[in-house]
Protein backbone atom coordinates (compact mmCIF):
# COMPACT_ATOMS: atom_id res chain seq x y z
CA UNK A 1 0.00 0.00 0.00
CA UNK A 2 1.18 3.12 -0.96
CA UNK A 3 -0.11 5.98 1.67
CA UNK A 4 1.24 9.28 2.73
CA UNK A 5 2.07 9.77 6.04
CA UNK A 6 -0.20 12.50 7.96
CA UNK A 7 1.74 12.71 11.36
CA UNK A 8 4.55 11.83 11.85
CA UNK A 9 5.89 11.56 15.62
CA UNK A 10 9.59 11.53 15.81
CA UNK A 11 11.54 11.04 19.61
CA UNK A 12 8.77 12.82 21.11
CA UNK A 13 9.51 13.10 24.99
CA UNK A 14 7.84 15.43 27.77
CA UNK A 15 8.17 16.60 30.70
CA UNK A 16 6.39 18.84 33.49
CA UNK A 17 8.50 20.36 35.82
CA UNK A 18 7.21 21.77 39.04
CA UNK A 19 8.95 23.26 42.30
CA UNK A 20 8.52 19.97 44.06
CA UNK A 21 8.65 17.19 40.96
CA UNK A 22 9.65 16.22 37.54
CA UNK A 23 7.26 14.18 35.40
CA UNK A 24 8.30 12.18 32.16
CA UNK A 25 4.80 12.52 30.68
CA UNK A 26 5.66 10.80 27.13
CA UNK A 27 9.25 9.92 26.37
CA UNK A 28 10.67 9.01 23.73
CA UNK A 29 7.66 8.43 21.25
CA UNK A 30 7.75 7.58 17.55
CA UNK A 31 5.73 6.50 15.16
CA UNK A 32 3.32 7.66 12.29
CA UNK A 33 0.26 7.70 10.86
CA UNK A 34 -0.87 7.06 7.93
CA UNK A 35 -3.64 9.31 5.79
CA UNK A 36 -7.09 8.35 6.33
CA UNK A 37 -6.12 6.03 9.35
CA UNK A 38 -7.81 5.66 12.29
CA UNK A 39 -5.51 4.92 15.26
CA UNK A 40 -6.33 4.69 18.96
CA UNK A 41 -4.53 5.09 22.11
CA UNK A 42 -5.20 3.52 24.84
CA UNK A 43 -3.60 2.87 28.89
CA UNK A 44 -3.89 3.32 32.42
CA UNK A 45 -4.91 6.37 33.88
CA UNK A 46 -1.83 8.95 33.88
CA UNK A 47 0.22 7.01 30.96
CA UNK A 48 -0.11 10.11 28.96
CA UNK A 49 -2.24 9.79 26.55
CA UNK A 50 -3.58 13.39 26.70
CA UNK A 51 -0.08 14.85 26.95
CA UNK A 52 0.84 13.15 23.74
CA UNK A 53 -2.26 14.74 22.14
CA UNK A 54 -1.72 17.91 23.25
CA UNK A 55 1.99 17.75 21.04
CA UNK A 56 0.11 16.57 18.32
CA UNK A 57 -2.17 19.26 18.04
CA UNK A 58 0.45 21.81 18.38
CA UNK A 59 -1.32 23.54 21.97
CA UNK A 60 1.68 22.19 23.58
CA UNK A 61 5.40 21.93 22.61
CA UNK A 62 7.06 18.71 23.15
CA UNK A 63 10.05 19.34 25.61
CA UNK A 64 11.94 17.55 22.85
CA UNK A 65 11.37 15.81 19.87
CA UNK A 66 9.36 16.51 16.77
CA UNK A 67 5.63 16.25 15.17
CA UNK A 68 5.37 16.47 11.04
CA UNK A 69 2.11 16.83 9.61
CA UNK A 70 1.96 16.56 5.98
CA UNK A 71 5.77 16.71 6.32
CA UNK A 72 6.16 20.11 7.72
CA UNK A 73 7.38 20.65 11.17
CA UNK A 74 4.42 21.43 14.00
CA UNK A 75 4.86 24.79 16.05
CA UNK A 76 1.58 25.81 16.78
CA UNK A 77 -1.85 25.20 16.46
CA UNK A 78 -3.07 24.46 12.73
CA UNK A 79 -7.18 25.61 12.84
CA UNK A 80 -7.40 24.56 9.42
CA UNK A 81 -5.77 21.31 8.99
CA UNK A 82 -6.10 19.89 12.80
CA UNK A 83 -9.41 19.65 14.82
CA UNK A 84 -9.82 18.86 18.63
CA UNK A 85 -12.32 17.39 20.58
CA UNK A 86 -12.60 17.40 23.84
CA UNK A 87 -13.87 15.00 26.63
CA UNK A 88 -15.89 17.12 27.75
CA UNK A 89 -18.21 18.75 24.83
CA UNK A 90 -17.41 21.95 25.37
CA UNK A 91 -20.25 23.46 24.15
CA UNK A 92 -20.54 27.38 25.36
CA UNK A 93 -23.69 27.07 26.98
CA UNK A 94 -24.29 31.04 26.07
CA UNK A 95 -24.49 29.87 22.49
CA UNK A 96 -27.22 28.09 20.76
CA UNK A 97 -26.25 24.27 18.91
CA UNK A 98 -25.62 26.54 15.62
CA UNK A 99 -23.52 29.68 17.16
CA UNK A 100 -21.68 27.28 18.75
CA UNK A 101 -21.13 25.36 15.56
CA UNK A 102 -20.40 28.74 13.83
CA UNK A 103 -18.00 29.58 16.27
CA UNK A 104 -14.73 28.57 14.58
CA UNK A 105 -15.72 30.16 11.72
CA UNK A 106 -16.29 33.52 13.20
CA UNK A 107 -12.88 33.02 14.92
CA UNK A 108 -11.63 32.18 11.45
CA UNK A 109 -13.89 35.38 10.02
CA UNK A 110 -14.98 32.69 7.28
CA UNK A 111 -18.54 32.23 6.22
CA UNK A 112 -20.17 29.62 7.46
CA UNK A 113 -19.83 26.86 5.34
CA UNK A 114 -23.86 25.88 5.29
CA UNK A 115 -23.98 23.10 3.29
CA UNK A 116 -21.77 20.82 5.09
CA UNK A 117 -23.08 21.74 8.56
CA UNK A 118 -26.58 20.94 7.33
CA UNK A 119 -24.74 17.68 6.15
CA UNK A 120 -23.29 16.69 9.33
CA UNK A 121 -25.94 18.02 11.19
CA UNK A 122 -28.14 15.31 9.42
CA UNK A 123 -25.49 12.22 9.99
CA UNK A 124 -25.66 13.85 13.64
CA UNK A 125 -29.31 13.22 13.72
CA UNK A 126 -29.05 16.77 15.35
CA UNK A 127 -31.51 18.58 12.85
CA UNK A 128 -33.99 20.55 14.30
CA UNK A 129 -31.76 21.30 17.19
CA UNK A 130 -29.86 23.87 15.89
CA UNK A 131 -31.81 26.47 17.89
CA UNK A 132 -31.34 24.60 20.90
CA UNK A 133 -28.73 25.66 24.09
CA UNK A 134 -26.36 22.95 25.05
CA UNK A 135 -28.45 22.56 28.68
CA UNK A 136 -31.00 21.52 26.40
CA UNK A 137 -29.46 18.49 25.20
CA UNK A 138 -28.10 15.48 26.13
CA UNK A 139 -24.76 13.87 26.98
CA UNK A 140 -24.61 12.25 23.83
CA UNK A 141 -26.73 14.85 21.47
CA UNK A 142 -23.57 17.17 23.30
CA UNK A 143 -21.04 15.40 22.20
CA UNK A 144 -22.05 14.83 18.38
CA UNK A 145 -22.39 18.55 18.57
CA UNK A 146 -18.86 18.97 19.59
CA UNK A 147 -17.82 16.48 16.88
CA UNK A 148 -20.05 18.48 14.30
CA UNK A 149 -18.07 21.89 15.10
CA UNK A 150 -14.64 20.42 14.74
CA UNK A 151 -16.13 18.87 11.41
CA UNK A 152 -17.48 21.74 10.23
CA UNK A 153 -13.76 23.16 9.50
CA UNK A 154 -13.00 19.73 7.15
CA UNK A 155 -9.75 19.09 9.40
CA UNK A 156 -7.76 16.64 7.58
CA UNK A 157 -6.81 15.61 10.80
CA UNK A 158 -8.81 14.67 13.91
CA UNK A 159 -7.38 14.59 17.49
CA UNK A 160 -10.13 13.54 19.67
CA UNK A 161 -9.37 13.03 23.88
CA UNK A 162 -12.11 10.63 25.59
CA UNK A 163 -14.77 12.27 23.75
CA UNK A 164 -17.34 9.69 24.41
CA UNK A 165 -15.60 9.11 28.35
CA UNK A 166 -18.79 10.33 30.33
CA UNK A 167 -21.45 8.71 28.47
CA UNK A 168 -23.29 5.05 29.38
CA UNK A 169 -22.35 1.98 27.55
CA UNK A 170 -25.43 2.18 25.55
CA UNK A 171 -24.84 5.74 24.30
CA UNK A 172 -21.22 4.98 23.95
CA UNK A 173 -22.10 2.40 21.29
CA UNK A 174 -24.23 4.59 19.32
CA UNK A 175 -21.45 7.42 19.20
CA UNK A 176 -19.08 4.85 18.20
CA UNK A 177 -21.12 3.66 15.04
CA UNK A 178 -22.35 7.24 14.74
CA UNK A 179 -17.39 8.46 14.38
CA UNK A 180 -17.69 4.86 12.15
CA UNK A 181 -20.26 6.17 9.64
CA UNK A 182 -18.56 9.95 9.46
CA UNK A 183 -15.67 8.28 9.20
CA UNK A 184 -16.20 6.28 6.44
CA UNK A 185 -18.03 8.92 4.56
CA UNK A 186 -14.98 11.39 5.30
CA UNK A 187 -11.96 9.42 5.41
CA UNK A 188 -10.23 11.89 8.11
CA UNK A 189 -7.40 10.70 9.55
CA UNK A 190 -7.99 10.45 13.48
CA UNK A 191 -6.26 9.98 16.61
CA UNK A 192 -8.97 8.78 19.48
CA UNK A 193 -7.73 8.02 22.84
CA UNK A 194 -9.49 6.52 25.25
CA UNK A 195 -9.61 4.45 28.64
CA UNK A 196 -11.78 1.56 27.31
CA UNK A 197 -9.92 -1.45 25.06
CA UNK A 198 -13.03 -2.73 23.98
CA UNK A 199 -14.02 0.80 22.27
CA UNK A 200 -10.30 1.21 20.74
CA UNK A 201 -10.34 -2.00 19.13
CA UNK A 202 -14.29 -1.63 18.27
CA UNK A 203 -12.98 1.77 16.10
CA UNK A 204 -9.69 1.33 15.11
CA UNK A 205 -7.53 0.10 12.33
CA UNK A 206 -4.05 0.26 14.90
CA UNK A 207 -3.60 0.48 18.59
CA UNK A 208 -1.25 2.15 20.08
CA UNK A 209 -0.72 0.79 23.41
CA UNK A 210 1.28 3.43 26.50
CA UNK A 211 2.73 2.40 29.05
CA UNK A 212 3.09 4.98 32.01
CA UNK A 213 5.83 6.75 34.29
CA UNK A 214 7.64 7.50 32.00
CA UNK A 215 4.65 7.47 29.31
CA UNK A 216 5.93 5.15 26.36
CA UNK A 217 4.58 3.08 23.59
CA UNK A 218 4.95 0.03 24.65
CA UNK A 219 3.29 -2.00 21.84
CA UNK A 220 0.97 -1.45 18.61
CA UNK A 221 -1.69 -4.20 17.95
CA UNK A 222 -3.26 -4.06 13.84
CA UNK A 223 -7.01 -4.50 14.04
CA UNK A 224 -8.23 -6.04 10.63
CA UNK A 225 -11.82 -6.58 11.14
CA UNK A 226 -13.67 -5.60 7.96
CA UNK A 227 -15.41 -2.75 7.50
CA UNK A 228 -18.06 -1.44 7.98
CA UNK A 229 -18.19 -2.87 11.87
CA UNK A 230 -21.20 -4.28 13.69
CA UNK A 231 -21.92 -3.42 17.23
CA UNK A 232 -21.88 -7.61 17.44
CA UNK A 233 -18.13 -7.76 16.80
CA UNK A 234 -17.11 -7.21 20.05
CA UNK A 235 -18.51 -10.94 21.36
CA UNK A 236 -16.46 -12.50 18.11
CA UNK A 237 -13.37 -14.50 19.66
CA UNK A 238 -10.84 -13.32 18.03
CA UNK A 239 -11.81 -9.91 19.32
CA UNK A 240 -12.16 -11.07 23.08
CA UNK A 241 -8.77 -12.29 22.14
CA UNK A 242 -6.86 -9.26 21.26
CA UNK A 243 -8.83 -7.46 24.15
CA UNK A 244 -7.16 -9.73 26.84
CA UNK A 245 -3.71 -9.03 25.49
CA UNK A 246 -3.96 -5.51 25.21
CA UNK A 247 -5.66 -5.58 28.96
CA UNK A 248 -2.72 -8.12 30.15
CA UNK A 249 -0.22 -5.91 28.63
CA UNK A 250 -2.39 -2.19 30.22
CA UNK A 251 -2.24 -4.45 33.65
CA UNK A 252 1.06 -5.39 33.67
CA UNK A 253 2.82 -2.37 32.88
CA UNK A 254 0.58 -0.88 35.78
CA UNK A 255 1.71 -3.42 38.34
CA UNK A 256 5.13 -3.82 37.06
CA UNK A 257 6.07 -0.37 37.89
CA UNK A 258 5.24 -0.86 41.36
CA UNK A 259 3.00 2.57 41.20
CA UNK B 1 6.13 32.22 20.23
CA UNK B 2 2.77 32.64 21.38
CA UNK B 3 2.39 28.58 22.36
CA UNK B 4 5.52 29.03 24.19
CA UNK B 5 3.59 30.88 27.33
CA UNK B 6 0.65 27.88 27.07
CA UNK B 7 3.59 24.95 27.34
CA UNK B 8 2.85 24.15 31.15
CA UNK B 9 -0.61 25.83 32.73
CA UNK B 10 -3.15 24.21 29.72
CA UNK B 11 -3.23 20.39 30.37
CA UNK B 12 -3.73 21.00 34.27
CA UNK B 13 -7.86 21.21 33.02
CA UNK B 14 -8.43 18.69 35.57
CA UNK B 15 -8.66 21.23 38.39
CA UNK B 16 -10.30 24.29 36.80
CA UNK B 17 -12.72 24.99 39.44
CA UNK B 18 -16.43 25.16 38.04
CA UNK B 19 -18.74 28.23 38.65
CA UNK B 20 -19.14 26.65 42.03
CA UNK B 21 -15.63 27.45 43.64
CA UNK B 22 -15.06 30.15 46.37
CA UNK B 23 -13.06 33.19 45.37
CA UNK B 24 -11.02 35.22 47.85
CA UNK B 25 -13.71 37.36 48.72
CA UNK B 26 -17.27 35.52 47.68
CA UNK B 27 -20.18 37.87 48.24
CA UNK B 28 -21.99 36.21 45.49
CA UNK B 29 -24.93 34.35 47.77
CA UNK B 30 -27.09 37.31 47.50
CA UNK B 31 -27.80 36.79 43.82
CA UNK B 32 -29.32 33.48 44.35
CA UNK B 33 -31.52 34.67 46.80
CA UNK B 34 -35.42 32.32 45.69
CA UNK B 35 -37.76 34.89 44.64
CA UNK B 36 -41.44 35.02 44.67
CA UNK B 37 -42.98 33.80 41.54
CA UNK B 38 -46.39 34.30 39.76
CA UNK B 39 -49.12 36.11 41.19
CA UNK B 40 -50.38 33.83 43.90
CA UNK B 41 -46.50 34.48 45.57
CA UNK B 42 -46.14 37.67 44.66
CA UNK B 43 -49.61 38.62 46.45
CA UNK B 44 -49.46 36.62 49.12
CA UNK B 45 -46.04 38.14 50.03
CA UNK B 46 -47.28 41.93 49.43
CA UNK B 47 -50.20 40.81 51.33
CA UNK B 48 -47.90 40.07 54.72
CA UNK B 49 -45.78 43.37 54.19
CA UNK B 50 -49.71 45.22 54.28
CA UNK B 51 -50.40 43.26 57.81
CA UNK B 52 -46.52 43.94 58.84
CA UNK B 53 -46.72 47.77 58.52
CA UNK B 54 -50.22 48.05 59.67
CA UNK B 55 -49.93 45.69 62.70
CA UNK B 56 -46.79 48.15 63.33
CA UNK B 57 -49.31 51.04 63.25
CA UNK B 58 -51.42 49.52 65.42
CA UNK B 59 -48.83 48.57 68.13
CA UNK B 60 -47.46 52.35 67.72
CA UNK B 61 -51.08 53.91 68.62
CA UNK B 62 -51.80 51.08 71.11
CA UNK B 63 -49.08 52.12 73.21
CA UNK B 64 -49.10 55.63 72.80
CA UNK B 65 -45.78 55.54 71.32
CA UNK B 66 -44.96 59.25 70.59
CA UNK B 67 -43.54 60.65 67.50
CA UNK B 68 -39.97 61.38 68.29
CA UNK B 69 -39.70 58.29 69.23
CA UNK B 70 -40.82 55.82 67.10
CA UNK B 71 -42.89 57.35 63.79
CA UNK B 72 -46.26 55.61 62.73
CA UNK B 73 -45.85 54.16 59.16
CA UNK B 74 -49.20 56.18 57.90
CA UNK B 75 -47.21 59.36 59.09
CA UNK B 76 -44.12 58.83 57.10
CA UNK B 77 -46.04 58.02 54.23
CA UNK B 78 -47.95 61.35 54.23
CA UNK B 79 -44.49 62.94 54.36
CA UNK B 80 -43.66 61.27 51.53
CA UNK B 81 -46.66 62.29 49.48
CA UNK B 82 -46.52 65.83 50.37
CA UNK B 83 -43.06 66.70 51.28
CA UNK B 84 -41.34 64.86 48.22
CA UNK B 85 -40.60 67.61 46.40
CA UNK B 86 -39.49 70.14 48.69
CA UNK B 87 -37.91 67.97 51.09
CA UNK B 88 -36.67 64.71 49.48
CA UNK B 89 -36.27 65.68 45.70
CA UNK B 90 -33.17 67.46 45.78
CA UNK B 91 -31.25 65.84 48.11
CA UNK B 92 -32.22 62.24 46.38
CA UNK B 93 -30.60 63.97 43.31
CA UNK B 94 -27.60 64.61 44.98
CA UNK B 95 -26.90 60.88 46.21
CA UNK B 96 -27.73 59.40 42.84
CA UNK B 97 -25.49 62.06 41.24
CA UNK B 98 -22.24 61.25 43.09
CA UNK B 99 -23.72 57.36 43.58
CA UNK B 100 -23.43 56.81 39.70
CA UNK B 101 -20.69 58.98 39.40
CA UNK B 102 -18.37 56.95 41.82
CA UNK B 103 -20.03 53.84 40.56
CA UNK B 104 -19.34 54.27 36.79
CA UNK B 105 -15.27 55.31 37.90
CA UNK B 106 -14.89 52.98 39.86
CA UNK B 107 -16.02 49.96 37.96
CA UNK B 108 -14.05 51.23 34.94
CA UNK B 109 -10.92 51.06 36.46
CA UNK B 110 -12.13 47.89 38.27
CA UNK B 111 -12.75 45.86 35.08
CA UNK B 112 -9.82 47.58 33.90
CA UNK B 113 -7.29 46.45 36.47
CA UNK B 114 -9.60 42.49 36.44
CA UNK B 115 -8.33 42.62 32.29
CA UNK B 116 -5.01 43.20 33.29
CA UNK B 117 -4.78 40.47 35.96
CA UNK B 118 -6.46 37.84 33.60
CA UNK B 119 -4.04 38.87 30.38
CA UNK B 120 -0.67 39.23 32.62
CA UNK B 121 -1.06 36.92 35.55
CA UNK B 122 2.00 37.71 37.27
CA UNK B 123 0.55 40.77 38.09
CA UNK B 124 -1.85 40.23 40.35
CA UNK B 125 0.41 39.11 43.52
CA UNK B 126 1.16 42.68 43.71
CA UNK B 127 -2.34 43.87 42.95
CA UNK B 128 -4.32 41.85 45.39
CA UNK B 129 -2.69 43.07 48.24
CA UNK B 130 -4.06 47.06 47.83
CA UNK B 131 -7.34 45.29 46.63
CA UNK B 132 -8.01 43.03 49.96
CA UNK B 133 -7.45 46.47 52.32
CA UNK B 134 -9.37 48.29 50.04
CA UNK B 135 -12.02 46.15 50.37
CA UNK B 136 -11.99 45.29 54.09
CA UNK B 137 -11.57 48.66 54.81
CA UNK B 138 -15.15 50.76 55.26
CA UNK B 139 -14.36 53.35 52.95
CA UNK B 140 -16.53 56.11 54.85
CA UNK B 141 -13.71 56.15 57.22
CA UNK B 142 -11.28 58.07 54.56
CA UNK B 143 -14.36 60.84 53.94
CA UNK B 144 -12.44 63.14 56.92
CA UNK B 145 -9.37 62.59 55.42
CA UNK B 146 -10.26 63.10 52.12
CA UNK B 147 -12.60 66.37 53.18
CA UNK B 148 -9.35 68.58 53.98
CA UNK B 149 -8.05 67.54 50.80
CA UNK B 150 -11.01 68.26 48.19
CA UNK B 151 -12.96 70.68 50.05
CA UNK B 152 -16.70 69.66 50.76
CA UNK B 153 -18.08 69.24 46.87
CA UNK B 154 -18.71 66.27 45.40
CA UNK B 155 -15.06 64.91 44.97
CA UNK B 156 -14.43 63.58 48.13
CA UNK B 157 -17.44 61.33 48.53
CA UNK B 158 -16.93 60.25 44.50
CA UNK B 159 -13.95 59.43 45.50
CA UNK B 160 -14.88 57.00 48.49
CA UNK B 161 -17.60 55.35 46.32
CA UNK B 162 -15.35 54.37 43.55
CA UNK B 163 -12.76 52.93 46.40
CA UNK B 164 -15.79 51.14 47.39
CA UNK B 165 -17.63 49.96 44.35
CA UNK B 166 -14.11 49.51 42.05
CA UNK B 167 -12.22 46.54 43.90
CA UNK B 168 -15.62 44.38 44.26
CA UNK B 169 -16.14 44.96 40.90
CA UNK B 170 -12.74 44.00 40.20
CA UNK B 171 -12.51 40.83 42.72
CA UNK B 172 -15.74 39.35 41.04
CA UNK B 173 -14.85 39.99 37.50
CA UNK B 174 -11.52 38.82 37.74
CA UNK B 175 -12.33 35.34 39.33
CA UNK B 176 -15.18 35.13 36.80
CA UNK B 177 -11.99 35.43 34.38
CA UNK B 178 -10.00 32.66 36.38
CA UNK B 179 -11.99 30.49 36.54
CA UNK B 180 -13.00 30.52 32.74
CA UNK B 181 -12.70 26.76 31.69
CA UNK B 182 -9.17 25.79 30.50
CA UNK B 183 -10.37 23.91 28.15
CA UNK B 184 -12.48 26.34 26.37
CA UNK B 185 -9.30 28.49 26.00
CA UNK B 186 -7.34 25.48 24.41
CA UNK B 187 -10.46 25.14 22.15
CA UNK B 188 -10.25 28.86 21.38
CA UNK B 189 -6.78 28.38 20.66
CA UNK B 190 -7.28 25.52 18.50
CA UNK B 191 -9.20 27.30 15.82
CA UNK B 192 -6.79 30.12 16.07
CA UNK B 193 -8.24 32.87 18.37
CA UNK B 194 -6.31 35.98 19.10
CA UNK B 195 -6.04 36.87 22.90
CA UNK B 196 -8.58 39.31 21.80
CA UNK B 197 -11.07 36.83 20.28
CA UNK B 198 -9.94 34.70 23.43
CA UNK B 199 -11.61 37.31 25.54
CA UNK B 200 -14.63 38.68 23.75
CA UNK B 201 -15.63 35.18 22.67
CA UNK B 202 -14.75 33.12 25.59
CA UNK B 203 -13.70 34.48 28.51
CA UNK B 204 -15.94 37.85 28.96
CA UNK B 205 -19.32 36.01 28.38
CA UNK B 206 -17.69 33.05 30.75
CA UNK B 207 -17.37 36.01 33.44
CA UNK B 208 -20.40 37.78 32.84
CA UNK B 209 -22.38 36.18 35.91
CA UNK B 210 -19.43 36.94 38.43
CA UNK B 211 -19.02 40.63 36.42
CA UNK B 212 -22.87 41.15 37.10
CA UNK B 213 -22.59 40.25 40.82
CA UNK B 214 -19.60 41.98 41.24
CA UNK B 215 -21.21 45.03 40.25
CA UNK B 216 -24.71 44.29 42.16
CA UNK B 217 -22.35 44.01 45.22
CA UNK B 218 -20.05 46.88 44.38
CA UNK B 219 -22.96 49.40 44.12
CA UNK B 220 -24.23 48.13 47.22
CA UNK B 221 -21.17 49.14 48.74
CA UNK B 222 -21.40 52.32 46.67
CA UNK B 223 -24.62 52.95 48.28
CA UNK B 224 -23.67 52.47 52.15
CA UNK B 225 -20.30 54.76 51.46
CA UNK B 226 -22.27 57.19 49.28
CA UNK B 227 -25.06 57.95 52.70
CA UNK B 228 -21.99 57.52 54.76
CA UNK B 229 -20.05 59.69 53.87
CA UNK B 230 -23.28 62.28 53.63
CA UNK B 231 -23.65 61.35 57.24
CA UNK B 232 -20.03 62.91 57.98
CA UNK B 233 -20.16 65.96 56.41
CA UNK B 234 -20.61 67.68 53.61
CA UNK B 235 -24.00 69.32 54.16
CA UNK B 236 -25.49 67.13 51.01
CA UNK B 237 -27.58 64.43 49.83
CA UNK B 238 -29.68 61.88 51.73
CA UNK B 239 -27.36 61.01 54.62
CA UNK B 240 -27.36 64.64 55.54
CA UNK B 241 -31.03 64.73 55.86
CA UNK B 242 -30.85 61.78 58.12
CA UNK B 243 -28.55 63.85 60.53
CA UNK B 244 -30.52 67.18 59.75
CA UNK B 245 -33.95 65.47 60.41
CA UNK B 246 -32.76 63.04 63.83
CA UNK B 247 -31.12 66.19 65.11
CA UNK B 248 -34.39 68.04 64.79
CA UNK B 249 -36.37 65.30 66.53
CA UNK B 250 -38.04 65.08 62.57
CA UNK B 251 -38.93 61.22 62.80
CA UNK B 252 -41.47 61.00 60.13
CA UNK B 253 -39.27 62.93 57.86
CA UNK B 254 -36.14 60.56 59.23
CA UNK B 255 -38.30 57.84 58.23
CA UNK B 256 -39.50 58.97 54.93
CA UNK B 257 -35.72 59.08 54.12
CA UNK B 258 -34.67 56.14 55.04
CA UNK B 259 -37.14 54.46 53.05
CA UNK B 260 -36.19 56.58 49.86
CA UNK B 261 -32.44 54.94 51.06
CA UNK B 262 -34.15 51.61 51.40
CA UNK B 263 -35.69 51.86 48.05
CA UNK B 264 -32.43 53.07 46.23
CA UNK B 265 -30.65 49.84 47.52
CA UNK B 266 -33.65 47.46 46.29
CA UNK B 267 -33.24 49.26 43.08
CA UNK B 268 -29.97 48.24 43.07
CA UNK B 269 -30.60 45.00 43.91
CA UNK B 270 -33.58 44.45 41.58
CA UNK B 271 -31.80 45.76 38.77
CA UNK B 272 -29.02 43.51 38.40
CA UNK B 273 -30.79 40.59 39.59
CA UNK B 274 -32.82 41.70 35.90
CA UNK B 275 -29.73 41.77 34.40
CA UNK B 276 -28.54 38.54 35.56
CA UNK B 277 -31.33 36.94 34.17
CA UNK B 278 -31.13 38.37 30.69
CA UNK B 279 -27.93 38.21 29.83
CA UNK B 280 -26.33 35.28 32.34
CA UNK B 281 -29.32 32.83 32.29
CA UNK B 282 -27.24 29.95 31.53
CA UNK B 283 -25.49 29.73 34.50
CA UNK B 284 -27.42 28.06 36.94
N1 LIG C 1 0.23 20.33 33.81
C1 LIG C 1 0.85 19.30 34.36
N2 LIG C 1 1.84 19.51 35.27
C2 LIG C 1 2.48 18.48 35.84
N3 LIG C 1 2.22 17.21 35.58
C3 LIG C 1 1.27 16.91 34.69
C4 LIG C 1 0.52 17.95 34.03
N4 LIG C 1 -0.38 17.36 33.21
C5 LIG C 1 -0.20 16.05 33.35
N5 LIG C 1 0.79 15.76 34.22
C6 LIG C 1 1.28 14.44 34.60
O1 LIG C 1 1.67 13.77 33.43
C7 LIG C 1 1.28 12.43 33.47
C8 LIG C 1 0.44 12.12 32.24
O2 LIG C 1 -0.77 12.87 32.29
P1 LIG C 1 -1.87 12.76 31.16
O3 LIG C 1 -2.95 13.70 31.50
O4 LIG C 1 -1.23 12.91 29.83
O5 LIG C 1 -2.35 11.25 31.36
P2 LIG C 1 -3.55 10.48 30.65
O6 LIG C 1 -2.99 9.25 30.10
O7 LIG C 1 -4.28 11.38 29.72
O8 LIG C 1 -4.45 10.14 31.90
P3 LIG C 1 -6.04 9.94 31.93
O9 LIG C 1 -6.30 8.65 31.24
O10 LIG C 1 -6.34 9.84 33.39
O11 LIG C 1 -6.65 11.11 31.27
C9 LIG C 1 0.54 12.22 34.78
O12 LIG C 1 1.41 11.60 35.68
C10 LIG C 1 0.20 13.60 35.24
O13 LIG C 1 0.26 13.66 36.61
MG1 LIG D 1 -6.28 12.19 29.69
Amino acid sequence: MTQATRIKITDVSKIYQSDTKTVEAVKNFSESVQDGEFVCVVGASGCGKTTLLWCLSGLHPATSGTVHIDGELLTKPLPDRIGMVFQDSNLLPWRTLMENIELPFQIKKKPVNRELVDELLEVAGLKGFENSYPGELSGGMKQRGSIVRALAQDPEVLLMDEPFGALDAFTREEMNLFLLKVWERTKKTIVFVTHSISEAIFLADRVWVMSPRPGRLSRIVDVDFPRPRHIDLQFEPKFIEILKSIREDVEGSKSGKGN
Amino acid sequence: MATDNLADKIPDFNSSAGPQGGGPVDVTAIASIRRAKGLKEILSVLALAVVVVTLLEFILIWSHTEAYVFPKPTSIIRSLFTDFPTLYLKPLRQTVQTFFLGLIIGSTVGLSLAVLVTLKPGLDIFISPYIIILVTTPMVALIPFLMLKFGFGMTPRVIAISLATGPMVMINSATGFRRTNAELIALGKSYGATEFQLFRKIRFPFALPMIIVGFMVGSIFGLLTAVGAEMVGGGMGLGNRLIYFSSLVQMSQFGAVLVIVATFGVGIYSFFTFVNRKWASWDV
